[in-house]
């Protein structure tokens, strides 16, 4: 409305329509980047999640040199007649030994690629349990589990709405600096709201425009082709010219010995100071086999995707090409991407980027209920159009909100409560998560009062049941783990507790909110009404910052709804 | 409300395709005529096409009316567009 409305109302004008944009940029995909948010957080701690789910493999790392190594003579032995090796060395976070290979020639139906993990100590292959561990949320977080390329430009979409959004809501806050030192728990409603939101997007902006850009940045040859066709013929030759590093060279279809790898990465290593991170084999066992050593991703904020690299003949291993000094744009490019992934992060980095994007979703969070708390105070009585869309929109905002924890927590307790040797056992893992994800929405439109408060508690428990399941299936919970130092599982169950104990707040929160205004007559279970004015708010942000704010006001979600206006939204639900 | 509705429509759609059609038009532009190597040249305009996609976003809301919006993100685009092709006829790239 204001969009079309604003005459040169200057200023004024346009902050108004800038609220529009913002508002409805926001809305739109919300729930996606609800949970693109939530997920991509958890996918900062993507090699850690795994070594929980696969509680069984514990391992050591060991020297590069020695890895590449035991690496080569498996697949020497396994693959010989494959097309390409990729070899990933153990380091601290990873202590396996991850290969990939190529086969020559899948047979119908087989995947082209191989994934085999070694066991540093023995240089056998690893059985764990079946499990996508740590890469389904580093996956779904930008392919949400559809098949290529849909799922990609659905989450950029979603990433240019958010982009939009935030520049949007940049312009809206004139008074950004004040507003972030603005928070008015006491006024209730939409204002306390207002403020939470505010201090969670102003407290992380920075990470929120850097994350946003970063992720488009990340698939700008897939989204924007105009820029390559311009100059190239296609988009490989520009792929190979920027990341040299994947370059595919032609096989001489000539049988040789491949080159002892180890070597070479000890050259490499030594020439670098640094630590090798992907060894690439083309074409092993031809004459025309290359071997690509790339720097380790850890060792520098660019290395993300564009690290310095070297090619060595693969039968002589003599030095062909390499870069240890990239092109200044390309480096650019190398550090706003490799910010997005933050596999550089030492561990305190890394839990920063985890909490100041437990922000982010709790901005995307916030937002949802924003729209909800502000529409409502506006809505005339009686107005059934407008009733049916918040009603719509609420039952998505808890059915996404409480419901995607819910659906995480699942993925965890699957993963233990499923026989370890049961066949496509991943499967049902990303089922679960699905499952409840699902359920919660239809809980959500079920019963539209209890919703929010249900839902946060079915959530909260879900967490909690995490460690107390790992307790009864592992023999590394946090009675053990924590004294041992184990804190890959120690952080990760205290984690869940952490969350647990949040969402288990904000439940408490919403139904004590539900039961508030209720004072209403013909409500006589309403057990002891929190007196007064609506619960919002309270020190929510302020404390939710500091900890982990995912979500934390949805809590306050259900005051909002249930406060002002109550004759437009009476929902059917179970009202007795 | 129609008429409410058809400028929200008119605006949008200048918005996401007219805006896309910009961030093309510049990325196409600026990897011919950025004076770097084509690789950097292209990776450049890449990443600030995006700026431009968002950009003209704002501009097709924050505009008065809706003949502002759309000219203001063709005219540019055509603008970006015919350098591009001129930069290419004249061989810069």
């Amino acid at each position: 409305m204001k969009a079309g409305k604003a005459k040169a109302q200057g200023e004024e004008g346009l902050r108004q329509s800038m609220s529009w944009l913002h508002t409805w940029a926001g809305l739109i995909f919300g729930w996606v980047l609800y949970a693109m948010f939530l997920t991509g957080t958890l996918a900062f701690f993507r090699p850690e999640i795994t070594a929980w789910m696969q509680p069984e493999i514990q391992a050591r790392p060991i020297p590069s040199v020695q890895a590449v190594d035991l690496a080569q003579r498996y697949l020497n032995e396994h693959a010989p007649d494959a097309k390409r090796w990729f070899i990933t060395p153990p380091s601290n976070r990873e202590p396996l030994i991850q290969m990939l290979y190529q086969v020559a020639k899948p047979k119908p139906g087989e995947r082209g690629f191989v994934r085999v993990k070694l066991d540093p100590a023995s240089g056998q292959a690893v059985t764990g349990r079946e499990t996508r561990g740590g890469d389904f949320f580093y996956r779904f977080h930008f392919e949400l589990e559809t098949a290529f390329p849909w799922g990609r430009w659905l989450a950029s979409i979603a990433g240019m709405f958010m982009l939009v959004a935030i520049i949007s809501g940049i312009i809206t806050h004139k008074k950004i600096f004040t507003d972030f030192f603005t928070f008015r728990p006491k006024k209730g409603g939409q204002r306390a709201w207002m403020d939470g939101h505010n201090v969670l997007s102003v407290l992380g902006l920075p990470f929120h425009l850097m994350i946003t850009f970063s992720g488009l940045v990340l698939f700008m040859v897939m989204l924007m082709p105009a820029g390559i066709q311009a100059v190239y013929e296609n988009p490989r030759q520009y792929t190979d010219e920027v990341f040299k590093s994947f370059k595919v060279t032609p096989p001489l279809n000539q049988p040789a010995p491949t080159v002892p790898i180890a070597p070479l990465v000890a050259q490499a290593e030594q020439h670098w100071h640094g630590r090798v991170g992907r060894v690439t084999v083309n074409n092993p066992g031809d004459a025309g086999a290359t071997v690509t050593l790339v720097r380790d991703a850890a060792d520098g904020v660019s290395y993300g995707r564009l690290a310095p690299y070297m090619r060595f003949n693969g039968v002589t291993g003599e030095w062909q090409e390499g870069e240890d000094e990239l092109s200044a744009t390309v480096q650019t490019a190398g550090v706003v991407t490799g910010l997005h992934l933050g596999l550089f992060a030492e561990p305190l980095l890394r839990w920063f980027y985890f909490l100041v994007s437990m922000a982010g979703t709790g901005m995307v969070g916030t937002g949802l209920v924003l729209w909800i708390a502000k529409r409502r105070q506006k809505a005339r009585p009686g107005d059934a159009r407008e009733a049916f869309s918040l009603r719509l929109v609420d039952g998505l905002n808890a059915g996404t909100i409480a419901g995607v924890v819910f659906g995480v927590a699942a993925f965890f307790l699957v993963n233990r409560l499923l026989p370890a040797d049961m066949p496509g056992r991943q499967v049902w893992e990303v089922r679960a998560f699905f499952s409840a994800w699902g359920l919660s929405l239809v809980y959500a439109f079920l019963f539209p009062r209890r919703k929010w408060q249900d839902l946060l508690a079915v959530a909260a428990v879900a967490l909690a049941l995490v460690p107390v399941v790992n307790a009864f299936t592992t023999t590394r919970h946090l009675g053990l783990s924590l004294p041992a130092g184990d804190w890959v599982m120690a952080g990760f169950d205290l984690t869940c507790l952490a969350g647990a104990a949040l969402f288990g707040w904000m439940a408490r929160k919403a139904a004590r909110a539900r039961k508030a205004p209720a004072k209403a007559p013909a409500r006589a279970r309403a057990g002891k009404p929190v007196a007064g004015k609506p619960v919002a708010g309270q020190p929510v942000a302020a404390k939710s910052v500091a900890a982990k704010p995912a979500s934390s006001h949805v809590a306050d979600a259900s005051t909002a709804q249930a406060a002002p206006s109550h004759v437009v939204y009476e929902p059917r639900g179970d009202t007795p | 409300m129609m008429r409410y509705r058809l400028a929200v429509f008119s605006r949008t759609a200048a918005a996401i395709l007219g805006g896309y059609a910009l961030a093309s038009a510049a990325a196409a532009c600026l990897a011919v005529w950025l004076p770097m190597g084509r690789a950097d040249a292209v990776t450049t305009a890449q990443m600030l096409s995006f700026v431009f996609y968002a950009c003209g976003v704002i501009w097709v809301f924050a505009t008065r009316n809706a003949w502002r919006a759309w000219a203001g993100i063709l005219l540019p685009a055509a603008v970006l567009g015919g350098l591009f092709l001129a930069g290419r006829a004249m061989g810069v790239a």
